[in-house]
């Protein structure tokens, strides 16, 4: 089996994350990092000096979440580490029971987002990753949408004990957001609320440039800011358009739990449920075939606003 | 609570029938019987004082079909309470028919689903050598349960890593349906492991295998059951 997304040049998001973990693991002996070969090479430096806990298993998905699992049996606080589909969507039975099941922690941690890499294909897609950890009770996700919120998510994760989902992208927003607690207003307006989720606020924030709606931006999705958007919709108006950059839909359920009691409209944009693209091209070719580019934002907004 | 370390096999048996309702996995159950008996009572340094001890030794049910000989061992050495066994599977009960870690303390892994153990087991083990700490750790099989694929990445991982105080029993019941042609062992000796083919009712017999040197490699235990008939 050929796989990829070890190009050896590092990706931002991914080399704040390696530089963090590195430096965490000489001050916090419960740390472990685990991997299957994908950015092995990036801990090598780290697995000299400790290599009992920087652990490398190959090309073996479902020993790296199981071993994971193990060592937090014996206490350790196990980082695990790999391509988006590789680390959630071929071992997620071990995700369930050798971490859920177990009631122990981890922090998984994917690159690749949904299509950042489209010349290889579907096999190295994985846009169902946080709808399939969404059907799991306990985990955190964080959707960073810029290098420097990596490190504060991050952190915060290692220096936990639960289950901790944290997606990089090799794309990023032009500027980093304050992270950590509830959606960030970023543009206030009255006709609605557009919710950003990670790398998608720059083409929000493009299409909605001649709006008047207002854009909270999220970097975490679970748990879901339901205060934050509750606020948002009471004061403007409850009509709300969510922009997430994996499977169309993935928060719908939390935004209609968020406004239960608040009549309220919806339309949700997202990677397309109801094909496979198969194409190659460049990301951004698929942002506009899931109207995830500001042109398709821009079309649903103006549709759904009227 | 009965805690009574001079309890034997026969007594296990008697607990063991107390629970009932399982018959599909009974003949799974009574081939790990003497397997756990013998671990519990002669080789683990588990005992309802160390259950929490992050020094004590490790056993991991991997084939977590037919737990009662498990339950029943638990029971037997005074980590679980005899009392709870007849009343097992019902409703509010800790007791299942498969076995959940969060629901029995003294229970390591919660299991059930196939294919598990093995790996959890060689992270455990990594995570106790990390830590500097020489405890063991005992993972179940069945042959049945090693046609799952996700068991040869921890069998090639643990003979690559070197995890000498890993020990694998594969229980040989001749569940698999497509078998193990030239024996189970040869397919984790191929990996670097140390093997071991015993009979899996002979105590003594399989305490030695238990406790026989492995030269720095994990250890696999074939105990041979033979067919249900």
């Amino acid at each position: 089996m050929i796989k990829q997304g070890d190009t050896g040049e590092k990706a931002a998001m991914r080399a704040v994350f390696v530089d963090v973990v590195s430096d965490a693991l000489d001050t916090d002996p419960r740390l472990a990092v685990v991997t299957a070969d994908i950015s092995a090479a990036a801990f090598a430096q780290a697995r000299r000096r400790h290599p009992d806990r920087v652990i490398n298993v190959g090309i073996r998905e479902q020993a790296m979440v199981g071993v994971a699992g193990g060592l937090a049996l014996t206490g350790l606080r196990p980082v695990v580490h790999s391509y988006t589909p590789f680390l959630v969507e071929r071992p997620f039975e071990m995700i369930k029971l050798d971490l859920g099941h177990q009631d122990v922690g981890a922090v998984l941690v994917s690159i690749g987002g949904s299509y950042d890499d489209p010349v290889w294909g579907r096999t190295h897609q994985a846009p169902g990753d946080v709808a399939l950890l969404d059907t799991l009770p306990g985990w955190t996700i964080h959707v960073p949408g810029h290098p420097d919120e990596v490190g504060p998510l991050l952190r915060d994760a290692l220096d936990g004990d639960g289950r901790v989902y944290l997606r990089l992208s090799t794309r990023e927003n032009a500027a980093a957001f304050p992270v950590g607690g509830g959606f960030t207003a970023v543009r206030h307006g009255s006709r609605g609320v557009v919710v950003a989720v990670g790398t998608t606020l720059d083409a929000v924030l493009a299409a909605t440039e001649q709006q008047d709606v207002t854009v909270l931006y999220a970097a975490t999705v679970r748990p879901f800011d339901h205060v934050g958007l509750r606020a948002a919709a009471q004061s403007t108006n409850p009509s709300v358009l969510l922009v997430e950059p994996y499977l169309a839909g993935t928060s719908a359920h939390q935004v209609a739990e968020a406004l239960w009691d608040m009549p309220h409209r919806l339309r949700s944009l997202g990677v397309r449920r109801d094909v496979e693209v198969r194409a190659y091209g460049r990301p951004e070719d698929h942002d506009g075939v899931h109207g995830l580019d500001a042109a398709g934002i821009r079309s649903a907004l103006t549709g759904f606003l009227g | 609570m009965a805690i009574d370390e001079r309890v034997d096999s026969a007594t296990i048996g008697a607990l063991f029938q107390r629970m009932t309702g399982d018959e599909k996995h009974e003949w799974a159950a009574a081939s790990t019987l003497d397997v756990l008996w013998v671990l519990y009572d002669r080789v683990l340094n588990v005992m309802p004082a160390t259950a929490n001890d992050p020094d004590r030794d490790r056993f991991l049910l991997s084939k977590g079909h037919g737990p009662m000989a498990y339950y029943a061992v638990l029971a037997a050495k005074g980590i679980i309470d005899p009392e709870i066994l007849a009343d097992w599977t019902e409703f509010g009960s800790p007791l299942g028919q498969h076995p959940d870690r969060v629901l029995v303390p003294g229970v390591e892994i919660g299991s059930g689903s196939l294919g598990h153990g093995l790996a959890l087991g060689v992270g455990t083990a990594l995570g106790l050598r990390a830590q500097g700490r020489t405890a063991k750790v005992f993972v179940l099989v069945g042959d049945g349960e090693l046609d799952e694929g996700s068991n040869h990445e921890a069998i090639a991982l643990a003979g690559r890593l070197g995890l000498d105080r890993l020990t694998a029993v594969a229980i040989d019941n001749h569940s698999s349906s497509h078998g193990w042609p030239g024996g189970i062992d040869r397919r984790f000796a191929v990996e670097g492991w140390s093997t071991t083919t015993v009979d899996g009712r002979d105590h003594d017999a399989l305490y030695q295998a238990f406790t026989q040197d492995h030269d720095g490699r994990p250890h696999l235990v074939v105990a041979e059951i033979g067919d249900q008939s």
